[in-house]
């Protein structure tokens, strides 16, 4: 690479804005499950992985349909999987998590690890371990720059992610700051004891955490389907490590901060991949997790915790 | 019986969507075709089946918790005996020292490939051990533990390789060098609290793997390191030919050479690293620091207003664990004679972390019969290899649910003062 090109520049901001928009939507439920039962839920990774599968089944079976608006295909597919993994997001937490509520710290979070192992390996009996791919559904871009030199370009899948992202992100911000489902939810993670002293079903508010944080990253993951067109059982894993990184980075159990992390993590992923190695983006992420936690362990947005007896 | 039919209608819908597009429609690629295939049989049946327990769910529970009462006293009553027996310390030696005899007795009568497995469960029981530290006794979440045992690995390789190092030297090399990773991480991070230090394992667990992968000039990549040496006893090796200058087992002793003496040994020295670990792990228990690593572990606030510093104590438990990660890692590389970047992956780390679960965290007894249950097990069962890691997140979360002490729960004697004598007066 010789000098520093703008464009360039520009370029790896806007793939990294797409990359970070996942990751924000992946992060969401990360952070809102910490928020409310200071459990990291380590199984999120494998929801949006869920998400994905059916997110390229539903569009390969509406395509067998012969369905080809580009807006009916979205609609469906988001609502299916949304469907899908939400229904996974409260079975797992009914069935794992709200037996263990109560017990040390540590009993939940390896009770997760084993969701997480188990979903992987049941998603691989059923689907196979082989990549799944599919024909892109929306194809295209504009380009800007001169003719010849290096042009940036955006494609029309990476303004319909950021479309839909800041869509389901607005949509979440008004839910949780307007609605009295929301305001419950936020009772539940300021003090989960006086909230239910005050009438507040916590339980269902938790169940209901855990199916927003499913359905936000059942989105993400019908976009990443449809971005990549490739899905596998294995991609849950990684995503899932990069998004909590994300969470970490914006402030545990803030929902701003997850989405200002998501973004944070995906432009230096892809400066990263554009100017160092490919293969050493990933390094990057962890070590760029590594050293808030030194300089900053609340993170961006974060607040400080005060350990209670 | 209204409401129980709604639930169960309400069931068996949720496992009609849960289990839909994982089980009844299958993604079939075909070059540029895609196709789904609906294969329903196995959703109808679940679909089935969980209806039916649903909506039987109260009668079924009245039936098994009949069937159940009498035979669960009797197994309390008989794992409380043992319990007791066990835990007297005149009992509790004789069986380890059974256990022992039984572990240095057994490689000379069992075939060659047993002995092999069993070499490879005591890498388990070491990592089990050196784990338990952590995750057992301190209270901390670790999941990257397979970078300790990678760094352990390799270093032992890379020197070997390089500069001809023997196993003698590269053990405590392969030791301190994992020890110093551990306690390099450790270092920013155990002053935060407890899950981060998952997650920034974790994450350094993928670090190592990837840093495996493309350091090419120093791991060899995705090819790895081949021709580790074997370690010698006393400088005698186990090939059928003396390298120049050596000495051969056979020779020395005048015997026939057989592989068997290779595997025997290997075995043995598998074994005696596990015993050395044992006796460093109990000795440092009952030290101050192996004391504090537990009192941290039940209450860190307390562990502070006593005057302990947290930070140092989760340094050294981290530390130690690493070390021990760093030797198990030296002893596969020796063993195996070949290492790359796959025997370390994540999976490697939960299959670790389950070992110390199922085992039950703290109790060491517990964590070496789950290492041999869990490298064993899979062997007598090739065929259900698919399901093995299956199996393995259920068990992880069933264990959380009935038994999160483990299956063999840490126990400690409890200590009584002396009755002081004039009191009475």
């Amino acid at each position: 690479m010789s000098g520093f090109s703008f464009l360039e520049f520009l370029q790896q901001i806007i793939n990294g804005l797409t990359l970070g928009s996942i990751y924000a939507l992946i992060a969401i439920g990360y952070t809102m499950v910490y928020g409310i039962i200071g459990m990291i839920n380590f199984a999120h990774g494998e929801i949006y992985m869920i998400g994905a599968y059916v997110g390229l089944m539903v569009i390969t079976g509406l395509g067998l349909f012969g369905v080809h608006s580009i807006t009916a295909i979205l609609l469906v597919t988001l609502v299916i999987s949304i469907l899908v993994t939400g229904s996974y997001g409260w079975t797992v937490e009914r069935l794992a998590y709200r037996p263990l509520r109560g017990s040390p710290r540590l009993v939940p979070l390896i009770s997760a690890i084993g969701v997480s192992i188990f979903l992987q390996n049941y998603v691989q009996i059923g689907q196979g371990a082989r990549d799944v791919s599919m024909q892109p559904v929306l194809t295209g871009g504009w380009r800007f720059g001169p003719e010849g030199g290096f042009q940036v370009y955006v494609s029309y899948m990476q303004v319909l992610i950021a479309v839909i992202t800041v869509a389901f992100m607005g949509g979440l911000t008004l839910f949780i700051g307007r609605s009295r489902m929301g305001r419950a939810c936020r009772a539940c993670s300021e003090d989960r004891g006086m909230a239910n002293l005050l009438g507040i079903d916590t339980n269902r508010v938790i169940a209901l955490t855990f199916v927003l944080g499913a359905a936000l990253a059942a989105v993400a993951g019908v976009l990443v389907s449809m971005y990549y067109g490739l899905v596998n059982p294995f991609i849950g894993f990684i995503a899932g490590l990069k998004a909590f990184t994300a969470a970490v980075l914006g402030g545990i159990g803030s929902i701003p901060g997850a989405m200002l992390g998501g973004v944070v993590l995906g432009l230096a992923e892809s400066f990263a991949s554009a100017y160092l190695q490919t293969e050493y983006k990933d390094v990057v992420a962890f070590a760029l997790l590594i050293l808030v936690l030194l300089v900053r362990p609340t993170g961006l947005l974060g607040r400080p915790d005060v350990e209670k007896v | 019986m209204p409401r129980a039919l709604s639930d169960a209608l309400l069931a068996a819908v949720l496992t009609a969507v849960l289990l839909t597009p994982i089980f009844g429609l299958h993604i079939r690629v075909d070059g540029v075709n895609v196709s789904l295939n609906r294969t329903p049989m196995p959703v109808i049946v679940a679909v089935v089946v969980v209806f039916l327990l649903r909506l039987f769910q109260q009668p079924l529970q009245r039936l098994w918790a009949k069937l159940r009462a009498p035979a669960s006293w009797r197994e309390n009553a008989l794992t409380a005996a043992l319990g007791r027996t066990v835990q007297q310390p005149r009992y509790r030696l004789a069986l380890w020292l059974l256990l022992l005899a039984a572990a240095l007795i057994w490689p000379f009568t069992a075939s060659r490939g047993a002995v092999d497995v069993m070499t490879l469960a005591l890498i388990y029981v070491m990592l089990g051990l050196g784990l338990n530290i952590v995750v057992g006794f301190a209270g901390l979440l670790v999941l990257g533990y397979a970078a300790f045992y990678a760094v352990g690995a390799y270093t032992y390789a890379y020197l070997a390789q390089q500069y001809g190092l023997s196993f003698w030297w590269g053990l405590p090399l392969a030791g301190g060098l994992a020890a110093l990773t551990g306690f390099l991480l450790g270092l920013p991070v155990l002053r935060l609290r407890g899950d981060y230090l998952a997650i920034v394992t974790l994450g350094f667990g993928e670090i190592t793997r990837l840093l495996l992968n493309n350091l090419n000039s120093l791991t060899g990549g995705p090819d790895g390191i081949g021709n580790i040496p074997r370690p010698t006893l006393f400088g005698l090796e186990f090939n059928r030919v003396a390298s120049e200058g050596g000495t051969a087992f056979h020779e020395f002793f005048g015997l026939d050479y057989s592989g068997n003496h290779g595997v025997i040994f290997m075995y043995l020295l598998g074994l005696a690293l596990v015993l050395a670990t044992l006796f460093v792990i109990n000795r440092l228990l009952r030290m101050p620091l192996g004391r504090a690593w537990e009192a941290l572990r039940e209450d860190e606030t307390a562990c502070r207003s006593l005057g302990l510093n947290p930070t140092v104590i989760k340094l050294s438990a981290l530390t130690l664990s690493a070390a021990f990660a760093g030797f198990a890692g030296a002893f596969f590389a020796a063993r195996q004679g070949y290492i790359n970047p796959e025997s370390f992956t994540f999976i490697e780390s939960a299959m670790v972390l389950a070992i110390v679960v199922l085992g039950g965290m703290g109790s060491q007894l517990g964590v070496m019969l789950a290492a041999v249950a869990i490298t064993v097990l899979p062997e007598l069962a090739r065929e259900f290899n698919e399901y093995r890691m299956l199996a393995f997140g259920l068990v992880m979360v069933l264990m959380m649910m009935w038994r999160p002490q483990g299956l063999i729960p840490a126990s400690r004697p409890p200590q009584k003062l002396p009755e002081p004598a004039e009191a009475t007066q």
